[in-house]
């Protein structure tokens, strides 16, 4: 047989793109996939499309998860996060394809935003253990007591990410679990394909399972059952775009006193500030007895 | 009736004819019983009969703590925590029971009083069944003077492997007289049983003796409950009411924690035994975290979102 006649009988390996819940990469509960088309509208892939009950699991996943990741300590985060971009940097053509593909950016677009969302891994890894150091601090009171305030994680994060495929969904990531959330992303509903290959990355880079969690699928499906569940903490609305609908979303992630963020114009190339952390952060302040 | 009955007590006269009897029974095929099982747990339940499953599967739960590190404070909160299982909702059921070890039956009666929460203790040197037959005995009296409505035994594994069927049968019989008017249920650890058939055997063993209950598993043992394993078991208390007339309840106890699996049990029960087993008094889950999954299924069916663990108690 030739080298042509073979490439010919070749049959094709496509891949089946499925979840990203508790390390695993299950299908949808549901059996439901939806179609995601290049963006010239030509067939791009097969996507699942989460459920509220994948959303249930994916929330029990990142409360398994959140003792153990937040007690790490926060050197360790930053090591892993770094991982994180060091394993992205190894697949980067393959980001790049699939942001031109998505988007239809050009060669030299999808470079730039393949390395700022690398550079952004490496951005928040650096703040994993020094983020404490700027918003605690000692406290000068009046009495024999030392008193200091330290931040920590609030526990489950829900976030509804952003469009911007790669950037997007690592600006919003990457804080949230740097400073020891753990957390469940309904990842963008046009582009969901390099949220896919993150979660590839994500897991074979030390990250462990159920840290992060990805949904694909129709946020404005499974954004209320996010909002509404009692056992999620925190809530970023970065992606929705729908100021009624975020109203709604807000309005009830107000039973158990979420932490919620509300979505604001913001670009995404430029360097953040630290609220994307200091949302889901909650103060802890100790007083300790000083000795005479 | 009568010749099936007659037949019955013919059996028990001598161990030769116990082990012709048990051994003549149909052997269970293991993988046509486990297809079954897998496949009613397929069914699919939901909204109003998923609402009735789960207080049913509440009213059902013997809320067990069967620690060496149980304290009369630990046993206090689990007795309140049977009584009002949701203290934000009224509309919650009790659980059946709690189940304690024998010493521990004086604070759960303090706190139960006459609230219609039964007390189960296990005893009979309970899990390994390993003591002579009047010191049992005295652990069965024990509990039934300090006040257990129920009596969970363990039988003489170790026996019944070697084919000394006569003397498990003797001893569930005067465990039985033992109980007075505790009701006994008997615990067979079917995960040290080996086969199905056993099962079969050791069910209509029991049975025969005068259980009230049977019992798959001291929970101490891995596996504990499975759906095959209960299906074993209702197909034999099915069977021994047309012989007999008599019901008996059925309890699968260990590692039965989500509401998912109760439901898959619940289905079980209903399409094997029929639907007269669908009630607290003939049938039991053996349970202590299954509790908190019901209460946080049955809290998202009433108020539309998800549950946490945080809003329920720890234990």
């Amino acid at each position: 047989m030739t080298e042509s006649e073979m490439t010919e009988t070749r049959i094709d390996v496509r891949k089946t793109y499925k979840l990203y819940i508790g390390g695993d990469f299950p299908r949808s509960e549901s059996g439901r996939t939806f179609i995601v088309n290049d963006s010239s509208g030509k067939f791009l892939a097969n996507m699942s499309q989460a459920s509220r009950k994948d959303a249930r699991d994916a929330v029990q996943k990142a409360r398994g998860a959140f003792g153990g990741w937040s007690g790490r300590t926060a050197y360790n985060r930053a090591q892993i996060l770094y991982r994180v971009a060091e394993v992205m940097e190894g697949r980067r053509d393959q980001f790049e394809a699939e942001l031109r593909q998505a988007e239809g950016l050009t060669a030299a677009k999808a470079k730039t935003y393949v390395s700022a969302a690398i550079d952004r891994w490496v951005w928040y890894a650096g703040w994993s253990d020094k983020i404490a150091q700027v918003t605690g601090g000692a406290n000068p009171v009046a009495g024999p007591y030392f008193n200091h305030s330290a931040p920590e994680p609030s526990g489950v994060i829900a976030i509804v990410a952003p469009k911007g495929p790669l950037l997007g969904l690592v600006s919003v990531l990457a804080p949230v679990i740097a400073t020891g959330n753990t957390c469940v992303v309904v990842a963008s509903e046009a582009h969901p394909v390099p949220a896919i290959t993150l979660a590839e990355v994500m897991a074979t880079s030390d990250l462990p399972g159920g840290v992060v969690n990805l949904l694909t699928g129709s946020a404005a499906e499974i954004a209320p059952w996010l909002a509404s569940h009692m056992d999620v903490n925190g809530i970023d609305l970065t992606g929705i775009t729908d100021p009624d609908r975020a109203r709604d979303l807000e309005a009830s992630a107000a039973d158990n006193l979420k932490r919620v963020r509300r979505p604001r114009p913001e670009d995404l190339l430029a360097t953040p500030d630290l609220t994307r952390m200091t949302t889901f952060l909650e103060t802890k302040t100790v007083w300790h007895p000083m000795g005479i | 009736m009568n010749s099936g009955l007659s037949s019955l007590a013919d059996a028990t006269s001598s161990d030769a004819a116990l082990r012709r009897f048990l051994h003549g029974l149909p052997g269970v095929d293991q993988v046509g019983a486990e297809q079954r099982a897998a496949g009613l747990g397929t069914r699919s339940i939901k909204t109003s009969a998923k609402e009735y499953a789960i207080d049913l599967a509440i009213r059902m739960v013997d809320l067990t703590t069967l620690e060496g590190m149980d304290t009369p404070g630990k046993v206090r909160a689990l007795s309140a925590k049977a009584m009002r299982p949701d203290p934000a909702d009224q509309t919650c059921p009790h659980t059946a029971a709690v189940c304690v070890y024998p010493d521990m039956v004086g604070f759960a009666r303090e706190t139960l009083g006459s609230s219609g929460v039964n007390i189960a203790a296990v005893a009979t040197a309970f899990p390994s069944g390993r003591a002579a037959l009047d010191i049992k005995l005295a652990d069965v009296q024990d509990a039934v003077e300090a006040g257990a409505d129920e009596i969970d035994m363990v039988i003489d594994r170790g026996a019944f492997l070697s084919g000394r069927y006569l003397e498990v049968f003797e001893e569930i019989v005067a465990v039985r007289a033992a109980c007075g008017d505790a009701h006994l249920k008997v615990i067979f650890e079917t995960g040290e049983l080996q086969t199905y058939d056993n099962v079969r055997r050791v069910s209509w063993l029991a049975m025969m003796a005068g259980a009230h209950f049977i019992k798959t598993s001291t929970g101490k043992v891995q596996p504990a409950a499975t759906l095959p394993v209960t299906l074993v078991m209702l197909e034999a208390v099915r069977d021994y009411r047309d012989v007999t007339g008599q019901m008996v309840g059925v309890k699968p106890a260990g590692g039965i924690r989500t509401s998912k699996d109760a439901i898959k049990y619940l289905v079980m029960v209903n399409e094997v035994a029929g639907p007269d087993w669908l009630s607290p008094d003939w049938f039991r889950f053996g349970a202590s975290t299954l509790l908190n999954d019901l209460l946080m299924q049955r809290t998202k069916m009433k108020t539309g979102r998800y549950s946490g663990p945080d809003y329920f108690t720890l234990d």
